[in-house]
């Protein structure tokens, strides 16, 4: 489809409201918006991190989902408890596929699912014993885990336990890091708060445990913030820290353990990837231990390499002709991918709706492939990411928060893009219709997209996806006949 | 390095030298983690009977359970009814959570709505959103009934749904009449299954309950299908298929075998197929319902006795040969409709295929898990082909459960060595399948971890998974499979073999090693 006018993609956005009840109009209408480049700031033109409409299917999670499922569940070495009832710790498991190397149920807990599984003796009396019994039996089952983390699911809360209690005797009497995280899934208004929970936890149980601890450091000590490492992209990312020079000390959180988390308060640079997960101890680090941290972009050369000579102006010489080395060296692959693909995916339109970088953050790896985005929206953001995104988008696309299946559903039909970018609840639906779509959460089971390396898997399944045959058979032979017949008929 | 003409995602990628130099030093220098010695000697003490008696004696901690909570079962049933929207009345992301598993078992679109409860409706109760999201709901999904059952904040807090709806309609949130059926579906009691039997209980006591006057048990000459929490979308298909080919007129009360299989044409149907209200309000006229997974649907059993005054059926999961004829003369029992040829010769090629493929199967031990009528029925199967059932972890069990394998695995010579485990869970599996390893392991995804971490041992370790049940996330399309009747006896029959088949072709297939049972013939 042509590009929009503002009038025409103001007007589609209205028509799409037309729909819903007076009040919920009302809100919903704040939260969509035509991009306008000349706007500075986000808040005047789109509200964000409000409570979702009841009823209208959304498409965020919990508090829960964004403290265990995404902050904490990767790290390797620490065991998370699914503190209440049976199912969330079952659904919060292995869908994310933030890979760690490990030996399971040994030294690293990431792919285990441990649950309290609540009963209604435990919700009428209390968890609080059933949470200390269970810190035991972990202990005698899992001698070499590092450290414990209570995720507390909704009855939690509710029903007035003091895990903070438990977790600090049982944390004396085991001598192993127990941190309890207030992380139920009615706090907040998605899995944002469970972010920043998270963050808090950390700050108050982990960050500041080795403070008066010797560290063997070196002028480039660096950590990665906010990569979960999922299909490996932590790794993809690491591997040009180090070739420019780099010393990675911790990852946060995809792959990491207890002792980098620990130590990262001793680095020089914190490099932050999702910014709306993790900016919350980036920022706690540099008051506390004046540690700058610095956004960056590793999806697409492009931003790759802006990014690496970003990184690289923080340190000396060594570290900036590093950069240029790395990126000298990857620079004829990256070539030969774009000069592949590029063709075959010039001018396709996408539509993006994920969770806390990535509709903007890709938007450069798929303008490196000549694909443009005609609209993007986040599940759990804030202004501040409204604010980067409006820079990244062209004008007049539409930019969604919270959008609704049914909004969703109806800017894909008006707007028929060539590709979606959005999560596994979406992605059948636009099955359905016939719009080629990759999940930008789990990568769709591939991966690793970050990174050079990263790129060409990123370039690669666009490639399969928007160009593979299936998408041309879903209307079978008679039908197109009738249709073309009906169209000749009435020409 | 990646190259355009051999472009690798995580594997193989990571396992290139750099990468795997880029892990190995990254543990070294920075993980601080225990010796390889310490690890291996660790893992080795997790495949002991010492550390299984330490695994045997937790009483807190669930690890690896194969259940789900309440309401993911009360949504399920909710989408078996015609143009029906789920509205799950507590936390989004709940709902968030059990859309995406079913997305990721049926890869099909999911639609469930929440009405999004957070911390003011914690405090002052959930009415608002009910309001507010049945108004919503009912502007914007074009639904003929909304379903509603319960997260656990609801009933944590006690939120009185019934009162929450009838206000609702008193208010003008939503029209006086509009179906609103629900149920309460407490994740902190029962699992799954329990949440299918009370949002079933729910949806039929809503349209039926003070509508009984008139009603004359058999007077529409039909019987009902209850299929209890199903996933199989080929069991609704041969139910169905074979009542016709009885001639038999049925309802089957929750049906959501279209919604789950809808075409990719260019359109998303929202809606599609589903048990009518109309059909549901006809119910009780009935000759009687059968319940196709009886140990779990206790609720709805005890509202079709008393209120509709059914006679209902004391059958089995209608699995395997015995079962499925056990099934049939019953229906045609009730119906007076003949068994026909058509179903006798299928079942004749049931039982040729056992006859066929029995020499590869008598004997094998199976370990398995899964839900308490599923593993009824896959036992009666494995019995009637003389593999011998093992360990058999039913974590969502009951006691009408324990009672009725009990029963059934004292009936046959293979039951002897089966050993019931209500209540455990897959850690508890991890132990058993080491310290009395069983030939497979039969069961969901889950179990896949389980045989990779006996792999870890040695090769001589390894349990392989035989994936039949819910949920199977990876492995593609094995949902529309049929375990029910004599074709679903077909199906697995069929699995079963091959899997052993393949399984001696891998220990087989190595030149100037194995040079024998790696047969082109079998």
């Amino acid at each position: 489809m042509s590009e929009l006018t503002r009038e025409q993609a103001q007007a589609l956005i209205e028509e799409v409201l037309e729909v819903y009840p007076e009040k919920a109009k009302k809100d919903r209408a704040k939260h969509l918006m035509v991009n306008d480049k000349t706007i500075e700031q986000s808040k005047k033109c789109i509200t964000s991190n409000r409570k979702s409409v009841p009823g209208v299917m959304t498409q965020r999670g919990c508090a829960y989902a964004g403290s265990k499922g995404v902050v904490w569940g990767p790290i390797k070495d620490i065991i998370d408890i699914s503190h209440g009832p049976v199912g969330c710790g079952a659904y919060s498991r292995g869908g994310r596929r933030n890979y760690y190397a490990g030996t399971s149920g040994v030294d690293s807990f990431c792919d285990i699912n441990f649950t309290s599984d609540f009963q209604e003796k435990d919700i009428v009396f209390g968890g609080d014993k059933k949470l200390a019994k269970l810190i035991d039996e972990l202990e005698g089952l899992f001698p070499l885990s590092k450290g414990i983390s209570v995720q507390s699911e909704c009855p939690v809360g509710l029903i007035g336990d003091d895990i903070e209690a438990v977790a600090k005797k049982k944390q004396a009497e085991i001598g192993k890091v127990i941190v309890p995280v207030r992380c139920e899934g009615f706090r907040g208004v998605s899995q944002s708060l469970g972010h920043h929970i998270a963050n808090d936890a950390v700050r108050d149980w982990i960050i500041s445990n080795r403070d008066d601890k010797a560290f063997e450091s070196t002028p480039y000590d660096v950590a990665i913030l906010g990569d979960y490492n999922i299909g490996g992209d932590a790794w993809a990312s690491r591997i040009l820290l180090e070739e420019m020079g780099l010393r990675v000390v911790a990852q946060w959180s995809g792959d990491g353990t207890l002792a980098e988390m620990e130590n990262t308060p001793k680095v020089k640079l914190n490099l932050l990837h999702c910014y709306r997960s993790m900016n919350y101890i980036a920022r706690h680090m540099e008051e506390k231990y004046a540690i700058p941290w610095l956004e960056y972009n590793f999806f697409g050369p492009t931003k790759i390499a802006e990014s690496l000579r970003d990184i690289a102006s923080h340190f000396d010489d060594k570290i900036k002709e590093g950069a240029e080395r790395v990126i000298a060296k990857y620079t004829p692959a990256m070539n030969a991918i774009i000069a592949k693909y590029k063709p075959r995916l010039q001018g396709k339109k996408v539509m993006l709706y994920v969770g806390g970088l990535r509709p903007r953050h890709t938007i450069g790896a798929y303008e490196d492939l000549g694909m443009e985005v005609i609209g993007a929206g986040y599940e759990f953001a804030h202004n501040d990411d409204y604010d980067r995104t409006m820079k990244e988008m062209k004008d007049a696309t539409l930019i969604y928060d919270d959008v609704t299946g049914y909004e969703f559903e109806e800017f894909v039909r008006q707007l028929k893009p060539d590709l979606i970018g959005s999560g596994i609840k979406e992605k059948y639906a636009f099955h359905k219709m016939g719009v080629p779509f990759r999940q930008l959460h789990s990568w769709d089971y591939s991966g690793p997209y970050h990174g050079f390396d990263g790129f060409a898997v990123f370039a690669r399944d666009m490639d399969m996806t928007v160009n593979n045959p299936c998408w041309g058979m879903l209307k079978a032979p008679w039908l197109k006949e009738e249709e073309s017949t009906g169209e000749l008929k009435a020409a | 390095m990646q190259t355009v003409e051999d472009t690798k995602p995580c594997f193989p990628l990571f396992n290139e030298p750099e990468y795997r130099d880029l892990i190995t030093n990254k543990r070294e220098q920075f993980e601080e983690t225990v010796s390889k010695e310490k690890i291996a000697e660790t893992f080795a003490w997790t495949t002991t009977q010492e550390y299984q008696d330490l695994n045997f004696k937790r009483e807190a901690l669930t690890i690896n359970p194969a259940k789900v909570c309440q309401p993911l079962g009360g949504a399920l049933c909710g989408m078996g009814f015609e143009k029906t929207m789920v509205y799950i009345h507590g936390s989004q992301g709940c709902v968030a959570y059990f859309r995406t598993y079913f997305n990721r078992h049926f890869k099909e679109p999911i639609a469930f709505i929440a009405d999004s409860m957070t911390e003011d409706a914690a405090v002052f109760g959930g009415q608002k959103n009910v309001h507010e999201g049945l108004q919503n709901a009912t502007k914007l999904y074009d639904a003929k009934m909304i379903a509603v059952c319960t997260t656990c904040i609801a009933e944590v807090i006690g939120d009185d749904l019934g009162a929450f709806i009838g206000n609702a309609r008193k208010e003008g949130h939503v029209e006086k009449d509009f179906p609103i059926p629900y149920a309460n579906t407490p994740s902190f009691v029962g699992s799954h299954v329990t949440g299918w039997d009370n949002m079933f209980e729910g949806i039929v006591s809503y349209f039926t309950q003070a509508t009984m006057d008139g009603k004359v048990v058999g007077s529409n000459k039909k019987i009902n299908i209850v299929p209890g929490f199903e996933t199989y979308l080929g069991n609704y298909r041969v139910i169905k298929r074979m009542l016709k080919e009885m001639d038999v007129d049925f309802t089957f009360l929750c049906d959501p075998e279209e919604v789950l299989d809808t075409p990719a044409n260019g359109e998303y149907q929202m809606y599609a197929g589903g048990t009518t209200i109309d059909e549901v309000k006809d119910a009780p006229n009935a000759y009687t319902t059968f319940m196709l997974q009886p140990t779990t649907l206790e609720k709805s059993k005890k509202f079709v006795e008393t209120t509709w005054n059914h006679e209902v059926p004391k059958i089995n999961i209608p699995m395997g040969v015995e079962w499925t004829d056990e099934f049939l003369m019953k229906v045609s029992e009730v119906t007076g409709k003949p068994i026909p040829e058509s179903l006798l010769k299928e079942r004749g090629r049931l039982v040729d295929m056992m006859t066929d493929s029995h020499a590869w199967l008598h004997g094998k031990k199976m370990a398995m898990f899964g839900d308490p009528d599923f593993l009824l029925g896959l036992t009666k199967v494995m019995l009637e082909l003389g593999i011998e059932p093992t360990h058999i972890v039913c974590n969502n069990s009951n006691k009408r459960w324990e009672k009725a394998m009990k029963k059934l695995l004292e009936s046959s010579p293979y039951g002897v060595h089966a050993k019931l485990y209500p209540g455990c869970d897959l850690w508890h599996m991890r132990s058993l399948c080491f310290t009395d390893k069983p030939d497979f392991i039969v069961g969901s995804t889950y179990g896949k971890t389980i045989q990779r971490d006996t792999l870890y041992k040695g090769p001589d370790f390894e349990v392989p998974l035989i994936r039949l049940g819910f949920p199977i996330f990876d492995r593609h399309h094995l949902h529309r499979m049929t375990t029910l009747g004599y074709e679903g006896g077909m199906y697995l029959v069929t699995t079963l073999t091959n899997a052993v088949l393949e399984r001696l072709d891998e220990k087989t297939k190595f030149m100037n090693d194995t040079d024998y049972n790696y047969d082109i013939v079998r």
